[in-house]
Order: structure tokens, then C-alpha cells, then sequence
């Protein structure tokens, strides 16, 4: 069951980052980048983070892509030519020596779903039992995010506006 | 300067699409209380909903007058955010402990749920107005003249 789609779709996903990254063309590549973020979403579904699929799907997909060509079509094509030198022996040896690394470590995260896992039995047993009672909102997500953490979210808040009105400033230049 | 897409395909497609967008944008900010959704992407959608718009109809048509005031929204998503943290403190508790919000008939439970509503609609606000404004920036006048002539 696990082998149904599970390896065809981490291989799209694969197949699209490594086009993004190799293709020639800088518009081929964002759009290439696009259809990545559709199966990374499809991923999230999978995995069962809904909100993070819908982000991405919505915001990787749609908003960064438009936002990629906005900013190739208001550039000239000498600025986005493409220079790629070879990858030098150091890039070589230790980013395989990494990965390596990452793997051998990747045996001591708990399973996927494990109710014993340090994550889930600190606070989290909390927030599912008593949201609802304490907050009238059926979705522990969003009662999470928007009540007891809403001063994060406030920040995150923050963090959007600044971003608006700092591409305002730097690229509206008369307006 | 985005000019109107040519395609009457496009331009009927869009003027179908871009309401069902929207409602679905609404929809997914307010069904953020019973399941997967909420005032990021709501807020996200209906602000892509609006890029749509200004993609097909170009900067200067009718519809996109309303994008254009929409622009003039930069703050209020902040704004509401904010000020429910200070109706908060002003009833007496901390910054943004729904419990403290001062309406009268609400139980606790009851004014924590109507301060996470108005939460998430500051930040769908907030999102979607600055989607449109790095868009509206990115396709300012200038830099679409620069790369024509360069």
C-alpha cells in the first residue's frame, strides 16, 4: 500500500528539482519550480498537513510563480544569462559527506506518528483535550495558532507587512 | 504596466474564475475554525484572486480599480490584529487574552472563538493586500519600460 504512490511521487519530486536546477532556460525553471511545489503539496496532503499543503500549493505554485516572471519579464536578458562553472572537488566531497551524515542521523527520529515521541507528549496531549472546551473552536490548528500562540502569529503578521512595504519602498521608484 | 490579456478564452475564463476564487478564498479564511484553512491562506486566495484580475484585465481596466484601492489597505490587517490585543488589555487582561474582550452575553469560551475569527480575518487582510502590493511593485511602470528598451 505504502509503495503505491509513495515512490512515484517523491521521484516526480525529485525529477522537477533536479530539471529547475539543470534546466537552461531561467523561465523554464521557475515553471518547473511550480509544478515541484504542486507535488511537494501533494506530499504535505499525503503526510496529512492540510493547511501546509493548501500554503503551498496556493503561495509556491501560484503567487511565487507569478512573482518569479514579474520580476524575469522586468529584467534584461544580459542580467539573467546563465553562467554555471563546474562544481569544485570541495562541493564534491562534502556535500555527499553531508548528506551521509544526515541519513545516518535520520535513524533516531521517531516513527512517523509515534504517540511516545518527545513532541507529543509534552503539551500537545493539553491542547487536544482542552480546546475545545477552553476556546469553542473545533480546530485544534487554529486554536493553537490563533489563541494560545497568537503572539507568534502576531509576529509572523508583522514580518508579511514589513516585507509589503519594503518591496513598496525599494522598487516603486516614483510612485 | 500589464496590459489586457488578447485571448477572449482568458477574458471569459477569468470572469467566471475570478468570483469562485474569491468566494473559495472566503470560505477556506472562516472554515479555518472547523478544519483545514484559515486567515493565511484565505487570505493568500483572495489576494491571488485579485492578481488574477489585474494579470487578465491589465492595470488600467475598470475591474482593476478596485485592486487599486485595495493597495490603499496596507496596515488595516495589522491594525485589526493589533487593536484586538488592545481591546483586550483595555478589558483588563493581557495582550491578546480573548477572555478579556469586553461584550457582554459572551462566555469565555464564546469570546476566545469571536477573537480568533477576528484575528484571522487581520491576517487575511494583511496577506492578501501585501500580495497585491509586491505584484502592483513588481510590475510598476519604469523597470517594464527599462527591459523594453534595454
Amino acid at each position: 500500500m505504502i509503495f503505491s504512490f509513495e515512490i512515484p511521487l517523491l521521484l516526480l519530486l525529485l525529477v522537477t528539482a533536479a530539471g529547475a536546477i539543470l534546466v537552461k532556460d531561467l523561465i523554464s525553471a521557475v515553471l518547473l519550480l511550480g509544478s515541484y511545489s504542486f507535488f511537494l503539496a501533494l506530499v504535505w496532503a499525503w503526510l496529512g498537513a492540510v493547511d501546509v499543503a493548501f500554503v503551498e500549493a496556493v503561495v509556491g505554485a501560484g503567487l511565487g510563480t507569478v512573482l518569479f516572471l514579474l520580476t524575469l519579464f522586468g529584467t534584461a536578458p544580459k542580467d539573467t544569462r546563465l553562467r554555471r562553472p563546474p562544481p569544485s572537488l570541495v562541493t564534491l566531497i562534502v556535500f555527499p559527506l553531508l548528506g551521509v551524515l544526515l541519513l545516518f542521523t535520520a535513524n533516531d527520529l521517531p516513527e512517523f506518528g509515534d504517540p511516545n515521541s518527545p513532541a507529543s507528549v509534552h503539551i500537545s496531549p493539553t491542547y487536544i483535550e482542552q480546546s475545545y472546551q477552553e476556546t469553542h473552536t473545533l480546530n485544534v490548528v487554529t486554536s493553537v495558532l490563533m489563541d494560545y500562540r497568537s503572539l507568534d502569529t502576531m509576529g509572523e503578521t508583522v514580518v508579511i507587512f514589513a516585507a509589503g512595504i519594503a518591496c513598496a519602498l525599494l522598487l516603486r521608484r516614483n510612485a | 504596466m500589464i496590459r489586457p490579456h488578447d485571448s477572449i478564452i482568458v477574458q471569459t475564463l477569468g470572469r467566471f474564475l475570478i468570483p469562485v476564487v474569491q468566494i473559495f478564498g472566503l470560505y477556506v479564511l472562516f472554515f479555518g475554525q472547523y478544519g483545514p484553512g484559515g486567515g493565511f491562506v484565505g487570505g493568500v486566495i483572495l489576494g491571488t484572486g485579485m492578481i488574477l484580475s489585474v494579470l487578465i484585465f491589465g492595470h488600467d481596466a475598470s475591474r482593476s480599480q478596485f485592486v487599486k484601492n485595495v493597495l490603499h489597505g496596507d496596515g488595516v490587517g495589522m491594525l485589526i490584529y493589533a487593536g484586538v490585543g488592545g481591546l483586550c488589555m483595555i478589558g483588563g487582561g493581557e495582550f491578546l487574552n480573548y477572555a478579556n474582550l469586553e461584550i457582554p452575553g459572551l462566555e469565555t469560551a464564546s469570546r476566545r472563538s469571536l477573537g480568533i475569527v477576528l484575528t484571522q480575518i487581520g491576517v487575511a487582510i494583511d496577506v492578501a493586500v501585501t500580495a497585491v502590493s509586491i505584484v502592483f511593485s513588481l510590475s510598476a511602470e519604469e523597470i517594464m519600460e527599462d527591459s523594453i528598451n534595454g
